[in-house]
C-alpha cells in the first residue's frame, strides 16, 4: 500500500498538490526520495505531519500513512 | 457607556449559552494588541472592536496603499498614504466609542517589543514577515504571553494559537516549535511577490478574532497546541496535532539582555552563508590554518582567571555559562571555541549550534589549548 503525501502552499508547485510512493519505510526516507524526485525541495522549508501530527523525528510510516508538508507562510 | 447601552449593543452575543454577562465582562477588562493592521490586522480588529474587547493596542508602522484595498477592508481611498494605525483607530472608534484604542505608529523592534507587549494579556501576529514573526514569537515565549498566529499565502492560510493550553497539564508549545528556524527571504515569497486572494485574509483573520474571543471568555476549544489549515481553493481544512519540539527553548533568548541582541532580520536575510559543518571538531593545525585565512571569532569559553592565557591569536573571553547572553559579540561566520581540554568548548559548540542553526560554522578545538601548546612547541 502506497504512503499518501499531500503538499501545502508553493511547494505544491515544485512536487504537484498530492503523490503518492510505495515502500517508505520512515519519514527520513521519505524526505531523502522526496529530495532525489524534486531536487528543488531540498532547499525549501517544511514541517512534517504524520497522520495529522507534526513529527520532530524520524517516525515510522505504515499502510496509509498520509503524510503532511507544509511550509511556512510569511504572508498578513 | 451606560448599563442599557452596553446591554443592548452586546445583547445577542450576552444571551448565548455559555457566554453570558460574565463573558462580556471578560472581554471587556481584556487588553490585547494586534501587531500589523493589514490583511489579517483589520477583520481581526473589527471583530475584536465590535464584540466589546476593552483596550485594542494597534502596531503599524505602514501607510494605506491603493493595493491594500483588495484585502484591508477597514481602509478606503481618502485613506490612501495616511498612517493604518491612525485610519484604523479612527474607524473603530466609531464602530465602538465605549472601548479604549491604543495607537502605536512604529515599527516592532527588538528594543521596543518586550516594552510593548508586556501592557497587554494577548498578543495577535498579523505580520507579513518572517523576522517580525519570529520576534514576536520568541517576544511570547519569554513573557509567557498567549499568541494568536494567523498566516496566508496565495490561496491558502495557517492559524494556531501559541504558549497557550488547552487544559492544564498539556504542554505549551510555540511557532518554533513548527519551523525552528526562519527560511532566508528568498526561500518563501512574501504576498507582494507571490499575490494573495482578498477574502483569504478576511477568513483567516476573523478566525483568529475567533480564537482570541475564546481565549479570553474560556469559551470552546482553542487551537492550542494545534495547526489549523484552510485552502480557499477546495475548502479543505486540516486541523494538525503540534507537540514541543526538544531544542527548541535553546533557539529563543533565555532572558531580556539576550532578546535584545537577537537580529531577526539578518535571520532571515538571503545573505546568510550556507552551512558547511556544525558542531565538528578541529585540530590544532586545522584551526591554525583557519585563523590564518579566514576571518573567525575565536572564544575562550574559560572562567576568568584560568591559566595559561592565550594571546598567541585573538580572542575574546566569555566564560561558557554567559555565552547564549553574549553572541551578539560573535561577528564572523566562523566561530571556534576553546577551553582547556576541548570538552566545555563542545558544549559551547551545542549551545551556539542552537542560537544560530546552520546559519554560521562552528567548531570546538579539540584537545583544548593545553593540546594547542603542545603541538606549537614541537611544530
Amino acid at each position: 500500500m502506497p504512503i499518501n503525501i499531500i503538499i501545502f502552499g508553493q511547494l505544491a508547485d515544485i512536487a504537484g498538490g498530492s503523490l503518492a510512493l510505495e515502500n517508505i519505510a520512515d519519514t527520513n526516507s521519505l524526505v531523502k526520495e522526496l529530495h532525489i524526485l524534486y531536487p528543488a525541495l531540498a532547499t525549501a522549508k517544511y514541517a512534517i505531519a504524520v497522520d495529522k501530527k507534526v513529527v520532530n523525528e524520524n517516525t515510522r510510516l505504515t499502510e496509509n500513512s498520509i503524510v503532511a508538508l507544509l511550509p511556512p507562510f510569511s504572508g498578513g | 457607556m451606560d448599563k442599557k447601552e452596553l446591554y443592548e449593543r452586546y445583547q445577542r452575543q450576552v444571551i448565548l449559552p455559555g457566554f453570558g454577562e460574565e463573558g462580556q465582562q471578560k472581554l471587556l477588562k481584556a487588553k490585547i494588541l494586534v501587531i500589523g493592521a493589514g490583511g489579517l490586522g483589520c477583520p481581526v480588529l473589527q471583530y475584536l472592536a465590535a464584540a466589546g474587547v476593552g483596550t485594542i493596542g494597534i502596531v503599524d508602522d505602514d501607510v494605506v496603499t491603493l493595493n491594500n484595498l483588495h484585502r484591508q477592508v477597514l481602509y478606503s481611498v481618502n485613506d490612501i498614504g495616511f498612517s493604518k494605525t491612525e485610519r484604523a483607530t479612527h474607524s473603530l472608534r466609531q464602530l465602538n466609542p465605549g472601548i479604549k484604542i491604543i495607537p502605536y505608529n512604529e515599527r516592532l523592534t527588538v528594543q521596543n517589543a518586550l516594552i510593548l507587549l508586556d501592557e497587554f494579556d494577548i498578543i495577535i501576529d498579523g505580520t507579513d514577515n518572517f523576522s517580525t514573526r519570529y520576534m514576536i514569537n520568541d517576544a511570547c515565549v519569554l513573557m509567557n504571553k498567549p499568541l494568536v498566529y494567523g498566516a496566508i499565502s496565495q490561496f491558502e492560510g495557517q492559524v494556531s494559537v501559541f504558549n497557550s493550553r488547552q487544559n492544564d497539564n498539556d504542554e505549551t508549545v510555540n511557532y518554533r516549535d513548527l519551523f525552528p528556524n526562519p527560511p532566508k527571504e528568498d526561500e518563501v515569497l512574501n504576498c507582494a511577490d507571490s499575490g494573495v486572494l482578498g477574502v483569504l485574509p478576511g477568513i483567516i483573520g476573523t478566525m483568529m478574532a475567533n480564537e482570541t474571543i475564546k481565549l479570553i471568555t474560556g469559551i470552546g476549544e482553542t487551537l492550542a497546541n494545534r495547526l489549523l489549515t484552510y485552502n480557499a481553493l477546495n475548502n479543505q481544512v486540516y486541523k494538525l496535532a503540534l507537540s514541543a519540539r526538544t531544542g527548541t527553548r535553546l533557539l529563543i533568548p533565555e532572558n531580556e539582555a539576550a532578546f535584545l541582541q537577537m537580529d531577526y532580520e539578518w535571520l532571515c536575510s538571503s545573505e546568510r552563508t550556507a552551512p558547511i559543518a556544525i558542531g565538528s571538531e578541529i585540530d590544532a593545525g586545522i584551526f591554525n590554518d583557519l585563523i590564518a585565512k579566514e576571518r573567525v571569532d575565536v572564544i575562550d569559553v574559560r572562567e576568568p582567571g584560568e591559566m595559561p592565557v592565550v594571546n598567541d591569536f585573538s580572542n575574546i573571553k566569555i566564560p561558557l555559562a554567559e555565552l547564549s547572553a553574549n553572541t551578539s559579540l560573535m561577528k564572523s561566520d566562523t566561530i571556534v571555541a576553546f577551553c582547556q581540554s576541548g570538552k566545555r568548548s563542545l558544549q559551547a559548540v551545542k549551545i551556539l549550534s542552537g542560537i544560530f542553526g546552520g546559519d554560521k560554522k562552528i567548531y570546538s578545538l579539540r584537545g583544548g589549548i593545553i593540546e594547542w601548546k603542545k603541538q606549537k612547541q614541537t611544530v
